[in-house]
């Protein structure tokens, strides 16, 4: 909050705006200060906040993780390796158990979704003023700390995701093959005719539900951290309500964050396990 | 929830950090893991034909011992053998010798014997001639009368 006395909904809006990098309507870029330059700004801009925090989590990710395995040896593993390698096994184990074919790619990605949305999704247990309050201090004047709370992030993973099963598929199955899978079911004849008949049938449903995977993909993740997120803001207004209704605030607060310990997890694990399935998908024909 | 430049920004971060993992972390790590497992597997079958060698040293050290006991049972009885052997010739050593020793002595004895005989003839011989030239009162011819003289020394 601001040294000015905030409404509401002027502190949840505060804390739903990005800090946004773009093309004002008169056509020079810059920092929108306002939420409503943000949406003047429409597509021509950048959330710098999403960016940078995804971006710092990632790099801390492959830092940490790459640092072990320059070191990695074969010998007794120790500390920071113990625990990476633990990941590493549970990850190699999840690809193996769900991921039939054979592709160098998909352990290593499922690696990378896994952690990097983790701590994406942690970020949203340090207290919600925290962060953009030091950033206001700074002028900053928006502050989102939870990167996968932006639909930006999370779409962007998953199209990441559905273009490499359109590339696995027609690599695997051709452009034929992939065609066919998408014209020639569910709806199957003999017959020539009646099959073209179904085609524009088989297609639509082949469409839509190919394009709802990463459509749901992205917009689980989002949904629930963005949930998340704004529980803990609602719970962060009850501290301006009172000292009986803030101590209340305080435990739910608390309640809510251990809770969320077993979403943020769970929701990391459910996009990286969807993820190899959609490859595996990709990989095996019908 | 603007759907903007982010979503491209994103997808690129994504493909670097994928990129960046598939490369420089997991295939070290996954090295590391596996060089590691057969290291175990190989320290197992390790232990195993160590354990393997033990059980046939064991019984190969089993059977020497058998072995070295019985050839000392057979030194044992031969060395008891011989003893009694050497005892026995010992004996019969001895026996000989106490034999020998007991024969030369006989045989001294009588040569003795012989010979104190023959010294008490001669004098029985003389004491006869002095004895009866007492008995005469006259010298006897000891030769002339050699012959009665040889007879009653002989009688001794």
């Amino acid at each position: 909050m601001s040294s000015e006395t905030l409404t509401s909904t002027e502190y949840i809006r505060h804390h739903l705006t990005s800090l946004t990098y773009g093309r004002f309507p008169d056509g020079h870029w810059g920092i929108a200060h306002t939420h409503e330059q943000v949406n003047e700004m429409g597509f021509w801009a950048i959330h710098l906040d999403t960016m940078f925090w995804s971006i710092l989590l990632g790099a801390l990710f492959v830092w940490g993780f790459s640092r072990v395995a320059r070191h990695a040896t074969a010998g007794v593993p120790s500390g920071f390796q113990n625990f990476v390698e633990g990941i590493v096994d549970f990850i190699n184990n999840s690809v193996r158990g769900s991921f039939s074919g054979k592709n160098d790619l998909i352990a290593p990605l499922a690696l990378t979704i896994f952690v990097w949305i983790f701590l994406m999704n942690l970020m949203d247990l340090i207290p919600v003023d925290v962060i953009p309050r030091l950033s206001q201090m700074i002028g900053i004047p928006y502050m989102r700390v939870v990167p996968t709370a932006d639909p930006n992030a999370t779409f962007g993973m998953a199209i990441g995701v559905f273009l490499l099963t359109l590339y696995y598929s027609i690599k695997i199955k051709g452009v034929g093959g992939f065609v066919g899978e998408l014209t020639l079911h569910p709806f199957e004849s003999k017959n020539p005719i009646v099959k073209v008949l179904f085609i524009p049938v088989n297609f639509f449903l082949e469409f839509v539900s190919l394009v709802a995977k990463p459509v749901s993909l992205s917009l689980r993740l989002f949904g629930n951290m963005y949930a998340g997120e704004m529980i803990f803001i609602l719970i962060a207004l009850m501290y301006s309500a009172g000292a009986v209704l803030g101590a209340f605030g305080g435990a739910l607060q608390l309640v809510w964050a251990i809770f969320h310990i077993l979403v943020i997890t769970l929701q990391a694990f459910i996009f990286m396990v969807l993820t190899i399935v959609y490859m595996d998908m990709a990989h095996s024909e019908h | 929830m603007h759907i903007n430049l982010t979503l491209l920004g994103q997808l690129i971060a994504f493909v670097v950090f994928v990129w960046f993992t598939k490369k420089f972390v997991w295939a070290p790590i996954i090295a590391a893991l596996d060089e590691r497992q057969k290291k175990i597997a190989e320290g197992l079958a390790a232990a195993d034909r160590g354990k393997h060698e033990q059980e046939l040293a064991e019984h190969h050290a089993a059977e020497k011992l058998h072995e070295a006991k019985a050839q000392a049972a057979e030194i044992v009885s031969l060395a008891q053998k011989r003893a009694a052997e050497i005892v026995d010739e010992a004996k019969d050593d001895a026996r000989t010798e106490g034999e020998r020793l007991l024969t030369a002595a006989k045989a001294e004895i009588e040569q003795e014997a012989n010979q104190a005989r023959e010294e008490l003839r001669q004098k029985v011989g003389a004491l006869v001639v002095a004895g009866a030239e007492k008995i005469l009162n006259k010298e006897i011819n000891a030769a002339a009368h050699q012959k009665v003289i040889d007879s009653i020394a002989s009688e001794i």
